[in-house]
């Protein structure tokens, strides 16, 4: 009943969203407006063949029916026809592969950048390591569950947003070294015109350079599982002094996250993060309520692992169960979030066992 | 074609040992008539085709608004999956293997299949392999959720339990395709009437000459890709495994290869129906017989070329990219060859719009428009923007609906009149058409806009600057859908009551299948027709 509710109200507010963009964004690099060209290219000479046959065609439909007296004629081939008909469009095809071949030659030269970033995907977000600072980190959908359950309003930017943006210098040649560690992502920015496929065991390359500081957004476009539709990629463009500032930033941060791994928590404290953390990390599989889906995600209620030894339990966060979906979230997490969440586990979800760690004690 | 004269002294009065069809269940079960088989092929097509419709349209009704309405995203990922497998290997490869059983000994003048009980088994077999796949819907964890194109490693170590019963599935289909190929191979080479050299054939038989080597071809390939994943799931090999050394992307490699021969097998017999119809209702000689002939053989060649396409974005090496770029540009050649002949045998005819012909003609617009996209696809620069958007399902939906779909369509009513012995009930035809043109056009034409502005393909929700094209597709998807039971209700009808068809059907109909009484009798051509 409340789903019909819902469903008769988004109806109703579906006006709103009008949006009707029929075409490929120009987009914000130099490569990307090759490829927009030669995307118009190859569709006006589509347009002009169209014409052309089906202008004939429905000629003939108009003029030569039956009912208007039309009486068939007996020819059946004329080679030279044949042969024009097949010479020109190959002469055209020749004509439109040369550029593309050169922009393709322009896409595949990653040499001399200035910016380094591996990208790795996982089910379902997106780490960015910068190579040549001491920054890593993940990024994951931030749009609330309750938008995409329709029971709050959506965001302009629903599903498209996430909690920590990849950011990059404007006017620098940026690198991206694109794997996985699971199954096969691809990470897409339209306005970069970068996609590329993300495969475990492999490094795929590709770059970009932005004129224009800015957020640009774009999503996953390899199919990866449940949440495949969930995990946008979020770029943000600074300036380059802006951009030093944020790198700095990041340092600060890192040291001063690692001080609070060694404070002491109540197990109030660790239970109230612990649930920010869940819906974050886990509930995706394991469901907002703790039940899993059966036969493909276990439930977290009245689970073995959740309610038994508490080593276990650690262990199966932290270092994940090889051959499953389930993930090694050591380097996802912080010491302080594991704890947090290892705790909520084990006293919310319908579960009650009463113990609680404390960060120092988790072992990465 | 070339015309065929005929000479027909034994239509009227078959030897007095042949019997009819035997009773009850028994004759379908155990029957090797092509007739028959021809018929069960079809309507186990229509089935699948109802069925695979079921799960588009419980897709475009989750799409029809972003945000999560009816199914969650696992089971929507199991729809698409499903819905995919079930319309390429439930719905259209049967439909064309139905359509050669019944069409291809009485355009060739034979009484039957050259292999009888193998086509009687390979039919057979079907129906389990659809069953053992849909049985999957109701296991635990689910049915395949990996897509039709079956990526390892989600398909191996993080798919569901039940893609080893979906591995058998397709083991089952394969076995099924390849020996319906075989005997149509052997029919057609073999048994032709005296008179009828390759070059006389029928496009249609042709056509699906061509495909009947492709399908031999590369059956085996998906045969051993399935296995190399039943190793790495059960048997602990690597194939496709990073970890133990494997390559993931081997896996689209050998897909590929077969899926993109695959992709022409469903469309090369459907390019020998229109080259039957538009001659037809045109009462004018198909222009370049043979440059059809050719361009078909062409087109097969090039599908052994061009896989690689599909991966543009895997991270091939430069000269890969540049080489499957100019091999897929080729293809558009011998295609495009195909289609000004079509428009040129209209040209200076004496045209009348039979329900056929309608379904012909839409197939040349809107099979040409997916055509383009194609080409566009082709632009492998291009084709990182277009890549596994909406543009791409746009571009296959215009390919295989207004294209496969409507060429088993065009035919079904072209030669139901021949099969049951009763005249078209030409408005309720024209009726199912115009709901179909107009269905299928609001469905798949707004998702070259959505994809061209950015949506990726396989996702069950969206954001809010595709919600109104989406909304549209799913109106027309409706549409378009609903408007086939007005298909299943004409043919239905057509073999309860009608007016009684005469031998000839058509006025502008050329060719063996017209020189037999409506309907044909169980056994035709036991005694072949002199073709001069």
């Amino acid at each position: 009943m409340t789903k019909a509710l819902t469903l008769a109200l988004s109806l109703v507010s579906a006006p709103a969203w009008a949006d009707w963009q029929i075409n490929m964004n120009e987009g914000v690099t130099a490569l990307s407006r090759e490829i927009f060209d030669l995307h118009m290219l190859i569709f006006w000479i589509c347009v002009v063949i169209g014409v052309a046959v089906f202008g004939v065609m429905f000629y003939s439909i108009f003029k030569f029916r039956k009912s208007k007296g039309a009486v068939s004629e007996h020819w059946h081939e004329n080679t030279t026809v044949e042969v024009v008909w097949t010479v020109i469009p190959s002469i055209i095809l020749i004509a439109m592969a040369i550029p593309a071949t050169a922009t393709l030659m322009d896409m595949y030269d990653t040499s001399e950048a200035d910016v380094e970033i591996q990208v790795t995907g996982y089910q379902w977000k997106w780490r960015y390591q910068y190579l040549d600072e001491d920054i890593d980190y993940f990024s994951n959908l931030a749009t609330p569950r309750e938008e995409i359950a329709n029971e709050a309003s959506k965001n302009p930017n629903y599903l498209l947003e996430v909690d920590n943006p990849l950011v990059i210098p404007a006017n620098k040649k940026v690198r991206f070294l694109i794997t996985s560690n699971d199954v096969i992502h691809s990470w897409w920015v339209p306005n970069f015109a970068v996609k590329k496929d993300a495969i475990p065991g492999f490094i795929n390359e590709s770059w970009v350079k932005v004129e224009q500081p800015g957020v640009y957004r774009g999503q996953c476009t390899e199919l990866c599982g449940k949440e495949h539709g969930f995990m946008p990629v979020v770029v943000e463009v600074k300036a380059e002094a802006d951009y030093e500032q944020w790198v700095a930033d990041q340092k600060a941060i890192k040291l001063a996250m690692a001080g609070e791994a060694s404070k002491e928590f109540s197990m109030d404290e660790l239970i109230a993060q612990g649930e920010g953390v869940y819906k974050m990390a886990c509930a995706g599989c394991h469901q907002p309520n703790g039940q899993g889906i059966p036969g493909a995600f276990p439930a977290i209620t009245g689970s073995t692992i959740a309610t038994g030894e508490m080593d276990t339990h650690i262990d199966i966060i932290v270092n994940g169960k090889s051959g499953t979906a389930m993930q090694a979230f050591k380097e996802q997490l912080s010491a302080v979030d594991i704890a947090a969440v290892v705790t909520y586990q084990r006293n919310a979800l319908g579960n009650s066992v009463g113990d609680f760690i404390q960060p120092s004690a988790i072992q990465k | 074609m070339a015309t065929v004269d005929v000479d027909l002294p034994h239509v009227k009065d078959e030897d007095p040992h042949h019997h009819g069809p035997a009773k009850g269940l028994g004759r379908w079960l155990y029957t090797t008539n092509h007739k028959d088989i021809g018929s069960m092929y079809l309507i186990f097509s229509l089935c699948m085709f109802m069925i695979g419709g079921t799960m588009a349209l419980i897709i475009r009704a989750e799409l029809f608004q972003p945000g999560l309405q009816l199914v969650e995203p696992n089971f929507f990922n199991q729809m698409t999956t499903m819905h995919g497998l079930i319309m390429v290997f439930g719905a259209v490869m049967p439909a064309f293997v139905g359509l050669a059983n019944w069409m291809i000994p009485m355009q060739v003048g034979a009484p039957d299949m050259a292999l009888p009980r193998m086509n009687n088994w390979s039919f057979w077999i079907l129906p389990f392999a659809f069953l053992i796949l849909l049985s999957s819907l109701f296991m635990p964890g689910g049915a395949p959720n990996f897509g039709w194109t079956f990526y390892a490693p989600l398909s191996t170590t993080y798919a569901p339990e039940s893609v080893t019963f979906f591995i058998f599935g397709v083991h089952i289909m394969g076995a099924s395709s390849i020996m319906g190929a075989i005997n149509i191979i052997a029919t057609i080479l073999n048994m032709r009437a005296p008179g009828m050299t390759l070059l006389k054939m029928p496009l249609f038989v042709w056509t699906w000459l061509i495909t009947a080597f492709l399908l031999i071809a590369v059956m085996p390939v998906l045969a051993g890709v399935v296995t190399m994943m039943l190793m790495d799931i059960h048997f602990g090999t690597s194939f496709f495994n990073a970890a133990g050394g494997g390559d993931p992307v081997l896996f689209q490699h050998v897909f590929w290869f077969f899926g993109h021969p695959e992709v022409y097998i469903m469309i090369l017999p459907a390019f020998g129906i229109i080259s039957e119809i538009i001659p037809t209702f045109a009462r004018k000689r198909l222009f370049g017989y043979a440059s059809m002939v050719y361009a078909v053989a062409s087109i097969a060649l090039l599908s052994f070329v061009v896989w690689a396409h599909h991966m543009f974005t895997v991270g091939m090496p430069l000269v890969g990219e540049v080489f499957f770029m100019f091999a897929t540009m080729l293809i558009a050649v011998p295609t495009g060859v195909k289609v000004f002949n079509w428009v040129a045998t209209m040209f200076r005819g004496s045209l009348t719009f039979e329900t056929p012909m309608l379904f012909a003609l839409a197939f040349v617009v809107l099979f040409t428009i997916g055509g383009f996209s194609g080409l566009m696809l082709a632009i492998a620069p291009a084709d990182f923007q277009y890549h596994d958007t909406y543009f791409v399902v746009a571009h296959f939906h215009y390919v295989l609906v207004p294209g496969a779909i409507f060429s088993i369509m065009a035919a079904t009513y072209y030669w139901l009149p021949k099969w049951t012995g009763h005249q078209l009930n030409e408005t309720m035809g024209k009726i199912h058409f115009w709901l179909s043109f107009v269905g299928v056009n609001i469905t798949f034409f707004p998702m070259h806009f959505v994809g061209l502005a950015g949506m990726p393909r396989r996702i069950p929700d969206y954001a809010l600057q595709f919600a109104d094209f989406n909304s549209m597709a799913s109106v027309g998807a409706f549409i378009f859908g609903f408007s086939q039971l007005v298909f299943i209700y004409n043919v239905i009808q057509n073999v309860r009551v009608g007016e009684k068809a005469t031998a000839q059907v058509w006025e502008g109909a050329q060719g063996l299948e017209w020189t037999l009484p409506s309907p044909a009798p169980y056994h035709t051509f036991s005694t072949p027709p002199e073709v001069k």
